[in-house]
């Protein structure tokens, strides 16, 4: 009976995976406001790669995405308790 | 002159009574009929809260037109939007193939009645 112990807690080595990618999503449309917001933080900022794990390619789509929609004041450049 | 998917939203000031509103609209559509692009699809959102004031005025009548045209027409198109001291803001963008069938779904009303609207693509 080998008594290893676990030391690697599940959650923290849960694999991130890109939420475009896993839902077959290919277009992300910069009119939607509530569907971007998932990808801005409270203050309007872009969440980066690292906490959300999308892939390079999804999170430039995103970025563009946001920036059209900042433009057309949809989404708020700087905003206060956002969601 | 290839056709190319393309896609503008124009914010106009909220001082519009409702016919001004449509006339100017109209004009835009004019302007898009008479150098060649054939409108596919058109939306106006109404009056719309913005997200941060635009020209000290905190609301606008968005207006989403959907066509397909020749390059040259983006230019003549924005030169009309720089011209009306209506039009607050546009933006103009080429659609590419997943943004066309994205743009098909939504108007079939796919994705209105998910609670978490999902773009699931083909």
């Amino acid at each position: 009976m080998s008594l290893v112990n676990e030391r690697v807690h599940k959650q923290e080595n849960r694999q991130k995976y890109c939420r475009f990618k896993k839902s077959g999503i290919k277009y992300i449309d910069y009119k939607d406001g509530n569907f971007l917001l998932k990808f801005v933080n409270e203050q309007g900022k872009i969440l980066p790669r690292r906490l959300t794990g999308t892939s390079l390619k999804f999170q430039r789509k995103v970025s563009q995405a946001v920036a059209r929609a900042r433009h057309l004041a949809i989404l708020p450049y700087v905003g206060d308790s956002l969601k | 002159m290839e056709l190319k998917n393309y896609e503008t939203v124009f914010i106009l000031t909220p001082l519009l009574n409702e016919a001004q509103m449509q006339e100017t609209v109209e004009k835009f559509r004019q302007v898009l009929k008479e150098n060649g692009a054939d409108i596919i699809h058109e939306e106006n959102w109404g009056l719309r809260k913005l997200a941060y004031p635009i020209q000290k005025k905190s609301t606008g009548f968005y207006h989403l037109v959907e066509f397909k045209a020749p390059g040259t027409v983006v230019d003549v198109l924005e030169l009309a939007y720089r011209r009306d001291e209506k039009v607050v803001r546009f933006l103009t963008t080429a659609l590419d193939k997943h943004a066309v069938t994205y743009n098909e779904r939504r108007r079939n009303g796919e994705f209105k009645s998910q609670a978490k609207k999902e773009e699931v693509k083909a």
